[in-house]
């Protein structure tokens, strides 16, 4: 299988996603310009964090709109693989419309970037395997616009689906409704968060949990 | 005291370079907008204050641009709308 | 146009009679601001230069030396480490959001100038009396600016310090320092190579920013804010970030000669030197300058310091290849000069020449000029406070109430609220972040190694005596390397000073550099790169000498890496070095007693290089659990935090109730935590290496400090340690008075 980390203007965090799935998980990748068009040959495609067109305007909003993401749409819905989305890959997500619900600034008005605590709130995900369920674990976040904000209805439709996998626990850093770190879209091929996995895939670097996430992926891909 | 709504428009001084502004007006001629010239972002800041009359409301807002809501060194704001409220 | 008095360009009346009488005519108006910005102090380091050449430039390692955008030190894997310091201090007087966010733009290019991807930011800041306004809109506008730069490029801001003290009140410092990895093949210098070269001016486009910043840098802070309007520069890190992977990716193309980065000066400064160290001329056609604004003027154009450009020398015929890939990442890029044989700086616009200037007058003409005796200067009239008016009197008179308050002094306290405000863990390199242990500890990936850096200052030592106090920065940015196995391997300085027209600054800045030099000497490395920021006062105060020391060193396996916290119960803790140390300078001095004091005697370089060598040894013998560098506050601080950064408490069983030994400060000392395995082993060993060695107590898995019987909580001495910054902002006022 092939990987492909999908490089914007201003990401900033290719190469960490990069490291994570060929040196970590062992897969491999490819980095993927912004301006392909064509995903199909990828069993996984990141959008990796950053600050794509500067998050000038609203972050991820630029991004959004360039041609990748008819691209990633397509790759969603003919289920070709699975897409992730961490942090300004989230961003983009929900600016695509391809996530539900919004990320806005953080309640403490701040950018926030440590180790926070989280929960496992649906371990039968393709890309939350690895874990049992409720478990915890804690990851890096980096961001000044993470909290998660959607709807009512959409708020309802998201725990009536499980399509929450991951939330923070015991403190919530930005104010997300819910607590939500981390959504999936209902036919569980699409996967955004706000902590990044990436970032723990050595012990050197505090702990290697985040490559357990990819790994999961990868298990569904090579074995269905 | 008669309360008043005010609307300040604040934006970086036209000489200095606006990294929001030319980010969006670049994504707009990529979407083909190619009429758009430039791109100014500013900020708008809304204020309900109350004052003895329209132009004591005015020296306040004055004030409080100059001292808090923006750095002259950088921003130029004007004071957009100034209502009573009824 | 219209005659005008180069004197308001910032030039002095002997420099104006020696452009006249070299030139042989009058220059005209470009000319002359021409020569304002590249005989400015911040350009041609006109009155620090004789006192540089003092340093230690040299080395095994030395890849290149200083006079380049950046030293560059060689790891000995094929690898090579680029670095630099640089202040902005300034420019974030006056607007602290964007002057600190282009200072770290500009250094971030200057690592970049030498073909290195820029893998770290270390920042040093200084600010006035902590509980005022306007120390506080300084400090939340630096900071931010710091992480909306850093952040947004995905340079992790991975260490550094803040302090305060009252003489930084008008003058607050901003001193940032980047840190790259490069291939030694794939190394870059700032020159422009044979005649016939093409110069390209790549990034973002010109407009009118900053136009005489570099001369802004170079006066004191005083007068009316209006005048000092125009020369805010804002940065762009989103250009800044495209300008690194496209310029990276330029540099695979065979035939880029150099580049340099446009910072102070822009185009009058940055091509002229790039042709000096090529020993060629330049000629440049402003009309082929991509323009942000339209319609300036050649005068403008060529003093504009927009920020994110670069200029490359490349071969011709490669031209179309390079401008291609900038355009690929949506960059302006533009040929805009050659190299000449002629030794002159001419800059046309179209066909009319607009200025026509001989090199070595432009360049090195400064230093012909007359300087008058440093006793010939005035003793000036600002001065420097040495007194605390936040002086905390009584002073608690308990171990336990004492250490409690002492972990509330902002000079001490957690900078937590700094540092999370900067993204530390992008790059995933960051073994050792901010807030833990006393550097950063960055991962060479596909190696056990690791660079580790550290920047280091001390007012109140530089204070008490510039000599001394230089000599003990050196040595304690040292000992924090160590503190974690690294081996220093090199300096960047940051030299921050008053104003050089007066005979107390100049006298500082000689006494420093001579005690940088002595102390370098001592450790065996070389000062590869740095930066001189003069005038840094008001018409009432001068800060007080303040240079700041840049340190990259190299740890070999990371495994073997001490812990910065307190690892096993059971284990030994123990103080590696001397018992001795100075009140003098501590910051238990300056907040009890309201003074700095003095120096009992000059520290002994030797015997700390030594002590440290041997703690070098110890930890590559896989025998330290945990160190940590014992500096402001002195031991019962270091414990403190080795505590509060794990979760196991320590027992002190009896104290010296002396407080020099608990509370002092000096260079060459730290904890250290070994197994009870290894304890002979270890006092062995530091008998025969002649290091004092003595036992403080033993880690337990309480969390709790006791101190000759009485006893604190972890939680206690963290919620005290982690108060101060908050309270800054939350209107609740830190201050025990």
């Amino acid at each position: 299988m092939k990987a492909a980390v999908v490089v914007f203007p201003g990401t900033t965090c290719d190469f960490d996603a990069y490291d994570a799935l060929k040196e970590g998980v062992g897969v491999d990748t490819e980095y993927v310009f912004y301006q392909t068009r064509d995903l199909s040959k990828y069993s996984l495609v990141v959008l990796p964090g950053g600050f794509t067109y500067g998050d000038y305007l609203r972050s991820g909003a630029i991004a959004s709109r360039t041609p990748i993401l008819d691209a990633v749409r397509d790759y969603v819905e003919k289920e070709w693989g699975f897409v992730v989305g961490i942090c300004n890959g989230f961003q983009i997500l929900t600016e695509s419309r391809i996530l539900p619900g919004a990320l806005t600034r953080n309640h403490t008005n701040a950018f926030i970037c440590k180790p926070v605590g989280l929960r496992i709130a649906n371990a039968e995900t393709p890309f939350t395997e690895e874990f049992e369920p409720g478990e915890r674990l804690s990851l890096p976040i980096a961001h000044a616009d993470g909290r998660y904000v959607a709807d009512p209805a959409t708020l309802q439709r998201l725990h009536k689906n499980r399509q929450i996998f991951l939330v923070y626990d015991p403190e919530n850093p930005n104010g997300s409704v819910d607590n939500i770190a981390g959504i999936t879209n209902e036919k569980q091929n699409v996967f955004g968060l706000m902590p990044h996995p990436e970032r723990f895939w050595h012990p050197w670097l505090g702990s290697d949990v985040g490559i357990r996430f990819f790994r999961s992926l990868v298990r569904r891909v090579r074995h269905g | 005291m008669p309360v008043y709504h005010a609307e300040l428009l604040v934006y970086l001084r036209p000489d200095l370079l606006d990294p929001q502004g030319r980010a969006v007006k670049h994504a707009l001629n990529t979407l083909g907008f190619h009429e758009v010239e430039d791109v100014r972002m500013g900020k708008a800041i809304r204020i309900r204050l109350q004052a003895e009359n329209d132009s004591q409301a005015r020296d306040r807002l004055k004030e409080m641009a100059e001292k808090l809501l923006t750095n002259p060194v950088i921003e130029d704001y004007r004071i957009l709308s100034l209502e009573q409220e009824p | 146009m219209a005659k005008q008095n180069p004197e308001t360009l910032g030039l002095m009346p002997p420099e104006i009679q020696v452009i006249r009488q070299r030139m042989g005519r009058e220059p005209n108006w470009v000319e002359w601001g021409i020569f304002s910005l590249n005989w400015s102090e911040h350009c041609s380091y006109k009155t620090s230069k004789p006192f540089l050449k003092m340093l230690p430039r040299t080395g095994p390692g030395v890849v290149v030396g200083p006079g380049q955008n950046a030293g560059v030190i060689d790891l000995g894997n094929g690898w090579a480490v680029a670095f630099k310091v640089e202040s902005h201090n300034h420019p974030s007087a006056i607007e602290p959001f964007h002057g600190a966010a282009t200072g770290v733009g500009g250094i971030i290019r200057d690592i970049l100038s030498m073909g290195a991807r820029p893998i770290a930011l270390l920042d040093s800041l200084r600010f006035g009396d902590p509980y005022t306004w306007r120390t506080r809109w300084l400090l939340s506008g630096v900071v931010s600016g710091i992480g909306f730069y850093g952040n947004s490029i995905g340079v992790p801001t991975v260490g550094g310090e803040v302090r305060f003290g009252p003489d930084y009140q008008e003058n607050p410092l901003v001193n940032a320092m980047c840190i790259g990895l490069v291939r030694l093949e794939g190394l870059k210098q700032a020159v422009t190579g044979k005649p016939g070269n093409l110069l390209i001016l790549a990034g973002a486009p010109t407009g009118k920013d900053g136009i005489h910043g570099a001369t802004f840098a170079s006066i004191d802070l005083i007068g009316p804010e209006e005048e000092k309007r125009p020369n805010v520069q804002i940065g762009d890190p989103f250009y800044g970030k495209l300008l690194i992977e496209a310029t990276l990716e330029a540099l695979e193309i065979p035939g880029i000669v150099g580049l340099q980065d446009l910072g102070a000066g822009g185009l009058s400064t940055a091509p002229p030197e790039m042709a000096r160290r090529s020993g060629t001329g330049i000629e440049l056609d402003l009309s082929q300058v991509p323009l942000r604004t339209p319609q300036m003027t050649p005068y403008e154009i060529v003093l504009s310091e927009s920020q994110e450009r670069m200029v490359l020398a490349v071969q011709p015929g490669v031209e179309e290849q390079v401008l291609a890939v900038y355009r690929k990442w949506g960059l302006e890029a533009q040929v805009i000069g050659r190299v000449i044989e002629d030794p002159v700086y001419r800059v046309r616009f179209g066909k009319e020449v607009v200025a026509d200037l001989p090199m070595d007058l432009l360049l090195d003409g400064v230093d012909e000029v007359p300087q008058g005796p440093i006793g010939s200067l005035s003793t000036g009239s600002a001065t420097s406070t040495h007194t605390n008016p936040h002086r905390i009197t009584p002073q608690p008179s308990t171990w336990a109430d004492l250490l409690l308050d002492l972990l509330q002094d902002p000079d001490i306290a957690s900078k937590r609220w700094v540092y999370e405000q900067y993204d530390w863990s992008v790059q995933t390199r960051s073994v050792v972040g901010p807030g833990k242990g006393d550097g950063a500890v960055l991962w060479l990936k596909g190696t056990k190694q690791a660079v580790v850096a550290t920047m280091d200052g001390n007012w109140r030592w530089t204070s008490v005596s510039p000599y001394e106090g230089a000599v003990r920065i050196v040595l304690e940015a040292a000992c924090n390397l160590v503190a974690h196995g690294a081996k220093p391997l090199g300096i960047t300085d940051c030299l921050n000073f008053a104003n050089p027209q007066e005979a107390p600054t100049l006298q500082e800045f000689e006494q420093v550099i001579q005690g940088l030099r002595d102390a370098a000497l001592a450790l065996g490395i070389p000062v590869v790169s740095g930066n001189v920021s003069f005038y840094n006062q008001s018409e009432t105060r001068r800060i007080p000498p303040t240079p700041v020391v840049g340190m990259v060193g190299l740890l070999e396996d990371l495994e073997r890496m001490p812990q910065a916290n307190f690892a096993q119960p059971g284990n030994r803790v123990y103080l590696w070095g001397s018992p001795q140390a100075d009140l003098g300078g501590s910051v238990y001095q300056w907040r009890y007693q309201g003074t700095l004091g003095e120096f009992r005697k000059p520290i002994t370089k030797e015997e700390v290089v030594r002590i440290l060598h041997a703690l070098l040894e110890a930890i590559h013998r896989g025998w330290i659990r945990s160190a940590h560098d014992v500096s402001e506050g002195g031991i019962l601080v270091a414990i403190a935090e080795m505590a509060i950064q794990g979760s196991y408490g320590l027992e002190i069983p009896a104290m010296d109730p002396d407080p020099a030994f608990w509370l002092g400060e000096a260079p060459g000392r730290w904890i250290v935590e070994i197994s009870p395995r290894d304890a002979h082993l270890v006092e062995d060993f530091a008998r025969q290496r002649g290091v004092p060695l003595r036992f403080l107590g033993t880690v337990q898995a309480d969390p709790h400090l006791s101190l000759s019987g009485q006893t604190i909580s972890l939680d206690r001495l963290r919620d005290a340690y982690e108060r101060t910054f908050p309270g800054f902002f939350e209107g609740r006022d830190a201050s025990t008075q």
